[in-house]
């Protein structure tokens, strides 16, 4: 062991000094660290100071210093939403400033309204019509390229405006499918063979039991006026075609008797009300887009 | 911590081992100027490492108008890496994990067959080092002057040296920094922008930084970068073997190590002297501060300077030169053991792997990038929903398709789909071909996005899930893509 008067001790092999300390007879030696490599961990240290003082660090009792540049995360997000703000307002003025055509011929602008209408239909439209827009039983599905009020743009628009059957709004889509069993107007058996009858345009299996003649004698007197003498409905009326593969309400005997007896008038509000011409127009193009638009 | 009290005897707990510094000043090597064949080979390699480095970003290739005419461009803006005739997209990065595999075996290669030719010639911090050297030489002249200069007290003289030397390696580093910044914008663009000081915070951040890593790692760290920063020795040391050319100095030559004079007395009495007289030189040359007689070692980078410095030293004292020299350890053994060395193995298993490695990974990578395609298609299918029924009872599924274009022009596409008879196709903003294929546009150098749709009339789409090909198909170029796709039905 090395004592005060003693040079350290040098391991023969390596010839580097050791340190003293012995286990076991192994040496440990001593090849100190360049002295810089201190000096890169005092670094560290006065750099953490400047961010003291540039930067927010300590905690005080209901705040915290906030450094000489005043940087906040928090600032920067706001400022960053504030941006995007900014810009979706001028994207919100080139959109209202086209008509719905001028939309869809652009390229630019239809990327910005498709956008815009993807995130309006996920806030407001899909509860009912689902986030895909493929619909349920009395709610239309919107990707297929059946329209029961018309799939052009405007008449999306308008229906998107003005609603269906919504009351409050004047210029709201009214067409009713009367309630033929509930209110006496067909009875029992004149309903059944209506409804054979609409089964045998459609394509869908006919029960041959029924009288198919007196069925479509019951059609044409009483749903030939808003569907149409062949049943192939009326968008103006909000008549739907009887004679496609689509059906709102599913093609089984029972919910078409269901319509029959209880009639059918689906609801759909005017967004007029609550969401600004911008977003209305962006939802009309969305929809358009969706693969049935005409 | 107190070693003595007050009356000078020792504390009882008092242990010298607590003295043994942990750390230690690293020492200053003053290295001395030499002349000579590895020299040149040095000066050579550093004129022309440097000017690559500085003059590349200022060639010039032509892409055509929309694209930069900068023969190397990193465009970080517009996420496209340009080099002459390659320009890369983001998603092929890969080629730069080849290009480091590349990288790391042809070093190796370098190790197997002549040593540290990396370190001694061609790494940045050696070429570097090299300049700042030789700026410090100019202004405080050679090794003798420098160690006389730093002992000396400040003076005038010491001060405007000093003075002097740190400002010209100031201005070398942020050179260093204004080069490297040039490959990430226009280069002539960007020296006006620095000449009228309206050049972007971003490049003056980044010349900063290169200034103050140049300064500090070529003018202050120098071998010290090599002996604890860099990892390239450690690996050197654990690859390299018998048969690898080193820098080396020839102990069978050169022991025992006597003066000139008593060297001549030995050789008349007929006894061994070597022919190393122990001058020294070629500690004082190296620009790491290590002596080449203790072996191969970690802190040698195989510069050669060494080499040039001792055949000065053997011209006088008329002795052969090559006492130090590039030899093999093989051979070396051999002759100090009065054999015969062997001849030198040049074809070595590792030197096999390393080039059947440097030509796979090279093969693959010139391969992918000859075949390389210009026209990408992607097809996502859409899963919500999956088939959709339309009124004439048809099932239609709807597909995302991108389509990249890596061409410098805007290319017409049609788009069609291989599938049963009766399937059409639908484009929704798509102008139709003469033959009624639907045509999508995709500008020059980006990627669209367009939703496809697909029906099959009733009676077609029978089983729930057929194989469709989906195809575009470049008009002007002939190029085409061809993606196989699922069609849905229920």
């Amino acid at each position: 062991m090395a004592s005060d008067s003693e040079k350290p001790a040098v391991d023969a092999v390596t010839g580097t000094p050791t340190t003293g300390h012995e286990w076991d007879g192994i040496q440990e030696l001593n090849t100190p660290l360049p002295r810089w490599w201190l000096w890169t961990l005092y670094l560290t240290i006065i750099w953490s100071i400047g961010y003291w003082i540039v930067y927010p660090a300590w905690p005080l009792i209901s705040s915290h210093t906030t450094g000489i540049v005043n940087y906040s995360s928090r600032a920067e997000v706001g400022q960053e939403l504030a941006k995007l703000a900014a810009l979706r307002n001028t994207q919100a003025a080139g959109l209202a400033n086209a008509s719905l055509a001028e939309i869809k011929a652009s390229p630019d602008l239809q990327r910005i309204a498709l956008a815009r209408g993807k995130a309006a239909f996920g806030d407001n439209c899909a509860p009912c019509h689902g986030g895909a827009a493929t619909g349920a039983a009395g709610y239309p599905n919107l990707i297929d390229d059946d329209w029961i009020w018309g799939g052009k743009l405007d008449d999306i628009q308008k229906t998107i405006l003005h609603g269906i059957r919504w009351e409050q709004n004047p210029e709201t889509r009214v067409g009713n499918m009367p309630a033929f069993g509930r209110t006496g107007m067909l009875k029992r058996d004149e309903i059944a063979q209506a409804v054979e009858h609409v089964r045998s345009i459609a394509g869908l299996d006919v029960d041959k039991g029924l009288d198919l003649a007196k069925g479509k004698e019951v059609f044409a007197a009483n749903c030939a006026s808003c569907h149409g003498e062949a049943g192939k409905g009326n968008p103006e009326l909000g008549a739907p075609d009887l004679t496609d593969a689509i059906w709102l309400y599913g093609s089984s005997r029972q919910a078409m008797t269901e319509g029959l007896i209880n009639g059918r008038s689906g609801i759909m509000p005017a967004w007029s009300a609550r969401l600004d011409p911008v977003t209305i127009k962006a939802l009309t193009v969305y929809v358009h887009g969706l693969g049935g638009g005409q | 911590m107190t070693t003595v009290d007050a009356t000078g005897v020792p504390n009882a707990d008092y242990d010298p081992r607590d003295d043994i510094p942990l750390y230690a000043p690293a020492p200053k090597v003053y290295p001395q100027s030499v002349k000579g064949r590895f020299r040149r080979i040095k000066w050579g390699l550093l004129i022309v490492c440097l000017g690559i480095y500085y003059l590349v970003p200022f060639m010039r290739w032509n892409r055509g108008a929309s694209l930069p005419d900068q023969a190397v461009l990193i465009d970080l803006e517009r996420k496209r890496f340009y080099f002459f005739f390659i320009e890369l997209w983001p998603q092929e990065v890969y080629y730069l994990t080849g290009l480091l595999i590349l990288a790391a075996i042809i070093l190796f290669l370098m190790n197997a067959v002549a040593g540290r030719i990396w370190c001694g010639y061609l790494c940045p911090q050696t070429v570097w080092t090299d300049l700042f050297m030789s700026v410090e030489r100019f202004f405080q002249g050679d090794r003798r002057d420098r160690i006389k200069l730093d002992d000396a007290p400040w003076s005038f003289d010491k001060i405007w040296r000093k003075a002097a030397t740190h400002v010209s390696w100031l201005m070398i580093a942020w050179w260093t920094g204004g080069a490297w910044v040039l490959y990430f914008a226009d280069a002539p663009t960007l020296v006006m922008q620095f000449a009228t000081l309206q050049a972007p915070m971003t490049a003056y951040l980044w010349i900063g930084i290169l200034t103050f890593t140049t300064y500090v790692l070529a003018g202050h760290m120098r071998e010290q970068v090599c002996l604890y920063m860099c990892p390239w020795p450690r690996i050197q040391a654990a690859l390299t073997d018998a048969d690898a050319l080193n820098v080396t100095y020839r102990y069978d030559r050169g022991e025992p190590r006597v003066s000139v004079k008593q060297a001549a007395k030995l050789r008349e009495a007929g006894q061994p002297a070597g022919d190393c007289i122990d001058c020294h030189q070629c500690v004082a040359v190296c620009p790491t501060g290590v002596d080449i007689r203790a072996g191969a070692q970690l802190g040698c980078i195989q510069c050669g300077l060494c080499i040039d410095a001792c055949d000065d030293v053997m011209r006088k004292v008329m002795r052969p030169a090559g006492l130090i020299g590039y030899d093999t350890e093989a051979a070396i053994v051999a002759r100090a053991a009065k054999t015969i060395a062997p001849a030198r193995r040049l074809i070595r298993p590792r030197t096999i792997l390393y080039v059947a490695i440097i030509v796979l990974v090279g093969g693959a990578m010139l391969y992918q990038l000859a075949t390389r395609s210009l026209l990408d298609l992607a097809v996502n299918h859409e899963r919500t929903p999956l088939f959709t029924t339309l009124r004439d009872g048809s099932i239609r599924n709807s597909y995302t398709l991108r389509i990249a274009n890596k061409r410098s022009e805007a290319r017409p596409l049609a788009i069609t789909v291989g599938g049963p008879a009766g399937t059409t196709v639908e484009i929704s903003g798509a102008s139709p071909s003469a033959d009624w294929r639907p045509i999508v546009t995709v500008p020059a150098d980006s990627t669209i996005e367009i939703r496809l749709f697909v029906a099959m009339p009733r009676g077609v789409a029978t089983s729930s899930s057929q194989l469709i090909q989906i195809k575009a198909s470049d008009l002007a170029f002939g190029e085409s893509a061809t993606v196989n796709e699922n069609f849905f039905a229920p």
